[in-house]
């Protein structure tokens, strides 16, 4: 019982913190370059805007790949890429970067989804009255897939947050290899249970903001 | 002037092609509320959406005020939108945005400047009757309201054309009638010729001037809307017409030797004259009136009478001569098999 409060107290701050890193890393790269495969999976899909099979084909093929690849081997595939771009392949931001990759894919083909559920009345109500695409953008299609995209953001935290217990396979830390290392390694059932807790209130807490934000930007 | 000239829209589906619109040549005429009806599947919706290129004719040309606009694209095809509104069945606002915001869309589509499109919205708004209204969201109007709404949106950039698909078809007896009457109002404020596609007869006849009637992707016949109604050339014409104008029979009525019933139709200034008791003054025949109806068709009466004709057949000939001369055509009622012709329309 000493040693788990003991682990506890110097681990869990640490392990919060790593996790809280990838987390914020992955979902930046994943809403800026999610957003625009997204983007580019639904405009080049849709007849009313730029549909185009060959650019389709080729976004959606490479979607499709990262999201084939079971996350821990994508980690360890992208170890070169890493050192690469970090300098290492340890640590926190190391992971960050499969991390990334793989919360990308994921939330492009959530973004493509969110894109498709507006209205295409309202698409072509737009373009009837000969606005350019640039409007109808900004205030027609992320207006409207606002409650979608949020749900789609929450949904792929999570995920992150999921996937990242994995990193520690290449030290990248986080609570979830807490739970993993002392859990299920040393059988310290004590720590396991606490950060599967934490887990759980974070995971909860994330889709009840989640959910609470897409409502208030659903008008029905 | 609109003019379409031999406009065919054929779809691709997997291995076969469905044509949805074939050689279709119309001209519509400045300040004209034009309307296109039929049964729905007809093609209506696709030739309406011809107009403004929102669907791409698979051949023919579209021409507005002589200029050939079918292959447009980008700006040039954006300018020529902006000079016309549409307005949709299902209203299409963005639900996520307020009535004005809905507005000002078209507003900022025009690049109108930012300190110039709030008075125009609220000008909009109150041309509508909804200027109380405007920080409302879709969610929290009715169907009229919204459509009110979006047709202030069609009308932002003063459009010298509206399109309406099916305007009227998801609205309530009333909201339809309040709608019609908006238009009606527009198009004598501001020169707009109006084209409005509907399978509603009842807005036919109080708002278009001039119709066509569609079929299976055709247009087979195109006139004066009090012509329709009243001289209708085609099959189409004719049972579309005559479910408007449709004075259903009680089913107990059998026909005799010694009766026979006729459906007789007054147009314009005959519908007054006396002419069922001259019919009974001056042949040997009684008169019954089962039924009668005058439906206004652009503000001109149309009435039809349905009466059961007693007598001998030779007087009956002469009486339904007299009737031929008298009211602007009469029709015999057939019952065949129990059903009266009409009544199941």
């Amino acid at each position: 019982m000493g040693s788990t409060l003991n682990i506890l107290q110097t681990e869990l701050l640490p392990a919060l913190w790593q996790t809280v890193q990838m987390v914020i890393i992955s979902m930046i790269i994943a809403l800026i370059v999610g957003m625009a495969l997204g983007l580019v999976l639904f405009l080049t899909e849709n007849p009313l805007f730029y549909r185009n099979r060959i650019v389709n084909g080729i976004a959606s093929f490479i979607v499709n790949l990262i999201r084939s690849i079971p996350f821990i081997i994508l980690l360890v595939l992208l170890i070169p890429l890493t050192q690469l771009l970090i300098g290492t392949s340890i640590g926190p931001i190391a992971a960050s970067v499969s991390l990334s990759i793989s919360a990308t894919a994921f939330f492009a083909r959530l973004v493509e989804g969110a894109l498709s559920e507006v209205d295409k009345g309202v698409i072509e109500a737009s373009k009837a009255t000969g606005a350019g695409f640039g409007l109808i953008l900004h205030d027609v299609l992320l207006v409207e897939a606002l409650p979608g995209l949020v749900r789609a953001i929450t949904v792929t935290i999570i995920n992150v947050i999921g996937f990242s217990a994995m990193a520690g396979i290449v030290g990248g830390g986080g609570i979830g290899n807490l739970a993993i290392q002392y859990g299920y390694y040393r059988y310290e059932t004590g720590v396991m249970i606490v950060t599967v807790v934490i887990l759980v209130i974070i995971v909860q807490g994330a889709q009840a903001i989640g959910d609470a934000v897409a409502r208030k930007f659903t008008r029905e | 002037m609109i003019e379409l000239r031999n406009i065919s829209v054929t779809f691709r589906q997997k291995n076969r092609e469905i044509s949805a619109v074939k050689d279709v040549n119309l001209q519509i005429n400045d300040g004209e509320i034009f309307g296109i009806v039929g049964p729905s599947g007809a093609g209506k919706s696709t030739l309406v959406r011809v107009i403004n290129l929102l669907q791409i004719p698979t051949k023919g040309q579209v021409l507005i005020d002589g200029e050939n606009i079918t292959h447009l694209q980008g700006a040039k095809l954006r300018a020529v939108r902006l000079k016309m509104g549409m307005i949709f069945q299902h209203f299409n606002l963005i639900s996520r945005a307020t009535a004005a915001d809905n507005i000002a869309f078209a507003l900022k589509a025009n690049h109108v400047p930012k300190e110039k499109i709030q008075a125009r919205v609220t000008e909009l708004l109150t041309q509508v009757g909804l200027a109380d209204r405007a920080n409302a969201y879709p969610g929290e109007l009715s169907g009229g309201q919204k459509q009110r709404v979006a047709i202030a949106r069609a009308l932002a950039n003063r459009p010298k054309i509206l399109l309406c698909d099916e305007a009227t078809s998801a609205l309530d007896p009333e909201n339809t009638e309040e709608i019609v009457k908006i238009l009606q109002e527009i198009r004598q404020k501001e020169q707009l010729t109006i084209v409005f596609i509907t399978h509603q007869m009842e807005v036919a006849k109080k708002l278009f001037d001039c119709m066509g009637v569609m079929i299976e992707g055709k247009v087979v016949e195109v006139n004066d809307t009090y012509d329709i109604f009243t001289k209708p050339q085609e099959k189409v014409t004719a049972d579309l017409a005559a479910r408007t104008l449709d004075v259903s029979l009680p089913q107990a009525l059998a026909q005799t030797d010694q009766a026979e019933l006729l459906r007789l139709f007054y147009v314009g200034d005959k519908a007054d004259a006396p002419v069922i008791s001259t019919l009974a003054k001056n042949y040997q025949v009684n008169a019954e009136i089962i039924h009668g109806k005058i439906e206004y068709i652009q503000g001109k009466p149309l009435g039809v009478l349905l009466i059961k004709l007693e007598g001998q057949a030779s007087e009956r000939q002469k009486a339904r001569a007299f009737l031929e001369k008298e009211v602007f055509r009469v029709e015999s009622v057939t019952m065949e098999g129990g059903e009266a012709n009409g009544l199941d329309a």
